[in-house]
């Protein structure tokens, strides 16, 4: 191994902008002439609009436009579009209604645009929009989605009936039927996934200018996915031809899915930096955040698993409702449907599986993908079934797994996925070894002397990542390829360049994607540099989410440099006057096979470019590849989390005592960033089992609409972590790799869960599992003792 | 308008304001220092930490006219810029303490705050308790303990950068 190559646990090439202070977020970049927008956004959850009135508020000091959703109709700004058609059982498409970036007609959220004031300063335009008189007729809201189909619920929009987008389903419905009629044994539970604010700590915002002189407009903005927003904002919103319009997305301040997703600001920055002919900024406040940034999670499920007398899974029948707001977010659809009922098999041999998903309208922000985007949903779903079965059939949890694990690669669920490789029994065996599942019992009775309730849940998840081939997802309704590209750019003195499709907001892609070249080319890791997140330097590429980086990033860049030592074998041939198929290439030197006729890595890469050892008209001259890569599958990462809680029955609260994490995620290129993700990953789990809910009132107002009233987590919530590996290899990408950013949020909350309600001795337990809810479901227990 | 002088990072520098300008808009907005980053608008993040006479301050939570003639030191004076890294910024980058890195620079100033206050031995409990102010939402805070409580025993000896 080279010693900064694949495996190497190197410290990041990117912390010392970052540690020092140095490094470069959208609200860190200011363009001359830069004036500001202020959003005022309906106070209503449901109301129409009847008149936007702006002329005290235009008149106000240091104002130059206030805007409305009337002018944005009237310039013809697209609206914004959900990117994955999903259809219904009945054939029918999805409804998605008519999403405008500032609303016009009607408001259907609490924080719905309706005009925005550019003006020389933030204040200014603060103050002039308190002039702006809005004339609502208020509404019925609908802002619980269990409700959302009832008779009588107020309609959302036209377009969809009882406020349905689709009802979609999956597998195999008479099968799963008649595997219940001769179960030995069901489990039945319901559950509600709880809605999540994402906040990464870095607000969104957006700075749009335009150029006249070549009439083309750029966009600072916190995007994931900067090729996908451009190609949003030219091809639907219409705001430039693509090649007149250039996005940047500079340092990111983390993004969890919430910025994937094309929002209206960075459209209206955009539309009205043409209108003003100025450069103007929007920066997210936290409350706006919470108001505006798509939310996740949010089912409600009723689950069943159907067992034989052995024990062994014979069934699994899901029905959800998923609420997916006021508008269909960039890739709502897909997270309840594709990324949600294809991982409903978990890690076990289940051989009928049903899924029935209704999606829905609500008036409340519109619900995206947030880290797991759908697998921590079908996660939970899985393994509370499999350890309210195990209770309830008197099987030890860890037993019951093993009798229902896949052993046999590749193995077809019935949910459309192929797993390609895995070892369940590895990291289960191993996770059972490092938590001390055998001392478990021990520790419970050292509880009980101090009067706290011990508890151990297991969570063995699996997730699909690497995603995604694009030929399969296309088939599944999704309107993009998720293939990426990767450009290798090899300079005269030997140092490189890659351009990489992918978007860092934290993974670290400027040392691993630099480590992978490093210990291809034996070229030290301070002579690379990944280049990102500007449309006008990459090409295209589909961005990060997904845990797609590593698997379908990295093999894009894989497949370049194969293309890039093949052109230098040429290079190297005429060098040392040998045959092509002669030149070997290894710890950056090409030899003459048999001889001691060598070139250094530099030197060939000087004479890729002087040109004087060749024929230009036989060889092109230069050092430069490109690639694009596709997967041929999903990569299945896979793992087992074990949490053990003590809970103070005086008072509910819950302690997270130990965690231990066993993950399998493939070859990995550097484990001090790859543990880093799992931690992060724990910790939002672990913030939506005991801390986080985005709690709306009936009238769809957003009770929990800051940090003061939606709980993070902070360093004290946390424990120190265990966190270790297992590894089979991933067949579907050439370096073997599966992917590690989600896997602690889909592993984590429910092993907590389990930890909790194996505490306390009731089931009965919703997420967040905050102290007065634990406590609740301790005192009905005592109620139901008492009662026996 | 309101007129200020303080000192920043070693230098004295003055402003002509408007009365509600917070001390983070102040570093950010009139001396573009945009180390010091803004996470939320309650106080909550601890993303904007300073020290304000050498005392970790929320720096969205003061007037910048309120610190008149005060001594303030932001992420970008904590070392100085052509020499070595402050043993704290040393110990997040060597621990893996960060990873978006926006609340990496309040991160640092608070630890070097919990440093002066409590010592150079710094256990789990103590760290985790005195991070209360400050969020992080990337690396489960695991690896920023280890790292504030390696930066603490670096820090012996190490004579602070003039601010």
């Amino acid at each position: 191994m080279n010693a900064t190559g694949i495996g190497a646990a190197v410290r990041r090439k990117e912390d010392q902008r970052f540690v020092t202070g140095k490094g470069h977020y959208t609200d860190d970049v200011n363009r001359p002439g830069q004036c500001h927008a202020y959003f005022l956004r309906s106070p209503h959850a449901h109301a129409r609009i009847k008149n936007v009135e702006t002329k005290a508020a235009a008149a106000m000091p240091g104002v130059l436009a206030v805007l409305t959703g009337a002018e944005l109709a009237a310039d013809k700004i697209g609206n914004l579009i959900c990117g994955w058609m999903i259809t219904s059982k009945d054939g029918s498409q999805m409804k998605m209604a008519a999403h405008p970036a500032i609303a016009h007609g009607k408001a259907n959220y609490v924080g719905d645009p309706v005009a925005v004031v550019v003006a020389e300063t933030l204040a200014q335009a603060k103050d002039a929009a308190e002039k702006v008189n809005v004339d609502y007729e208020l509404l019925t809201a609908l802002a619980d989605p269990a409700k959302a189909q009832s008779e009588g619920a107020p309609q959302i929009h036209e377009i969809a009936a009882r406020n349905t987008i689709y009802q979609w389903h999956l597998g195999e419905a008479k099968a799963v039927e008649a595997a219940f009629k001769s179960a030995k044994h069901v489990t039945r539970l319901d559950f509600i996934n709880n809605r999540l604010v994402p906040n990464a700590i870095e607000p969104r915002a957006a700075i749009g200018e335009y150029d006249s002189g070549s009439e083309s407009l750029t966009l600072w903005n916190t995007t994931q996915n900067p090729h996908v927003a451009r190609l949003v904002m030219s091809a639907f919103v219409g705001l430039a031809p693509e090649h007149k319009l250039r996005v940047i997305a500079p340092d990111v301040g983390g993004g969890f899915g919430s910025k994937i997703f094309i929002y209206p600001e960075e459209v209206v920055c955009l539309w009205a930096a043409r209108k003003v002919g100025r450069p103007v900024k929007w920066v997210a406040e936290r409350s706006e955040a919470f108001l505006t940034d798509a939310h996740g999670r949010d089912h409600v499920t009723h689950a069943e698993m159907a067992f034989d007398a052995e024990g062994k899974a014979t069934a699994l029948r899901v029905k959800t409702i998923a609420n997916l707001g006021a508008y269909m977010s960039t890739f709502s659809s897909s997270v309840p449907t594709y990324l949600y009922g294809t991982l409903l098999s978990g890690q076990y041999e289940i051989p009928a599986i049903y899924c029935e998903v209704d999606a829905v309208y609500t008036n409340t922000v519109p619900v995206d993908a947030y880290r797991g985007a759908g697998r921590p949903e079908a996660t939970f779903v899985v393994e509370r079934l499999m350890e309210v079965g195990a209770r309830e059939m008197g099987i030890d949890p860890a037993d019951l797994r093993k009798k229902n694990f896949i052993k046999n690669f590749p193995h077809q669920t019935p949910v459309i996925m192929t797993y390609d490789a895995g070892d369940y029994h590895a990291s289960l065996k191993k996770a059972l070894e490092v938590a001390d599942y055998g001392g478990f019992g021990k520790r419970k009775r050292e509880s009980a002397r101090h009067d706290k309730l011990r508890g151990i849940g297991f969570s063995t998840y699996i997730e699909a990542c690497g995603i995604a081939p694009s030929q399969a997802v296309g088939s599944l309704g999704c309107g993009v390829g998720l293939w990426e590209s990767a450009e290798v750019r090899v300079n005269p003195t030997g140092s490189v360049e890659v351009l990489t499709g992918c978007h860092q907001h934290g993974q670290g892609h400027e040392t691993t994607f630099a480590q992978v070249v490093s210990e291809r080319l034996g070229i030290p890791l301070e002579n690379v540099s990944v280049v990102h997140g500007d449309t006008d330097k990459v090409q295209f590429g589909m961005g990060t989410y997904g845990s797609r980086s590593g698997a379908v990033g990295i093999s894009a860049i894989v497949k370049a440099l194969d293309k890039i030592e093949a052109k230098a074998k040429k290079v190297a041939a005429h060098m040392l006057e040998a045959a092509e198929g002669d030149i070997v290439f290894a710890d950056g030197k090409f030899t003459v096979a048999g001889t001691d006729k060598s070139a250094a890595w530099g030197e060939v890469a000087l004479n890729a470019y002087i040109a004087h050892k060749f024929a230009g008209q036989e060889l092109e001259p230069g050092l430069k590849e490109g690639a694009f890569y596709d997967p041929t599958n999903f990569t299945f990462p896979a793992g087992c989390h074990i949490c053990e809680v003590e809970v103070d029955p005086q008072t509910g609260e819950s302690e997270i005592v130990a965690w231990t994490a066993v993950d399998d995620f493939g070859t990995v290129i550097n484990p001090m960033i790859v543990e880093g993700q799992v931690h992060g990953g724990i910790a939002q789990g672990v913030g939506q089992a005991l801390l986080e809910g985005a709690v709306y009132d009936k009238d769809g107002q957003l009770v929990t609409g800051s940090l003061m009233d939606y709980c993070m987590p902070r360093a004290h919530d946390l424990p120190a972590l265990k966190v270790e590996m297992t590894r089979t290899l991933s067949p579907s990408n050439p370096l073997g790799i599966k992917g590690c950013g989600e896997a602690g949020a889909i592993a984590a909350p429910v092993a907590v869960i389990n930890a909790i309600t194996n505490a306390i001795g009731s089931e009965d337990l919703a997420m967040p599992a905050t102290a007065q809810a634990v406590w609740q479901a301790l005192q009905k227990t005592q109620d139901r003792r008492k009662a026996a | 308008m309101t007129a200020v002088a303080l000192t920043v990072n070693g230098k004295p520098v003055t402003g002509d304001v408007d009365p509600r300008t917070l001390l983070v808009q102040f570093l950010r907005e009139n001396l573009r220092l945009t180390g010091t980053h803004v996470g939320c608008d309650t106080s909550q993040c601890g993303a904007c930490v300073v020290h304000v006479d050498g005392k970790a301050v929320k720096a969205c939570t003061v007037f910048v006219w309120q610190i008149e003639g005060a001594n303030v030191t932001t992420i970008e004076g904590l070392a100085d810029p052509n020499g070595p890294l402050h043993p704290m910024q040393e110990a997040f980058r060597e621990h893996h303490g960060l990873q978006c890195g926006y609340c990496t620079p309040g991160m640092i100033m608070t630890a070097v705050d919990m440093v002066n206050r409590k010592g150079h031995e710094l256990d789990d409990p103590t760290i985790r308790h005195e991070l209360e102010g400050n969020l992080c939402r990337c690396t489960g805070y695991h690896n920023i303990v280890k790292a504030i409580a390696a930066g603490a025993k670096a820090m012996k000896g190490h004579v602070q950068q003039q601010a």
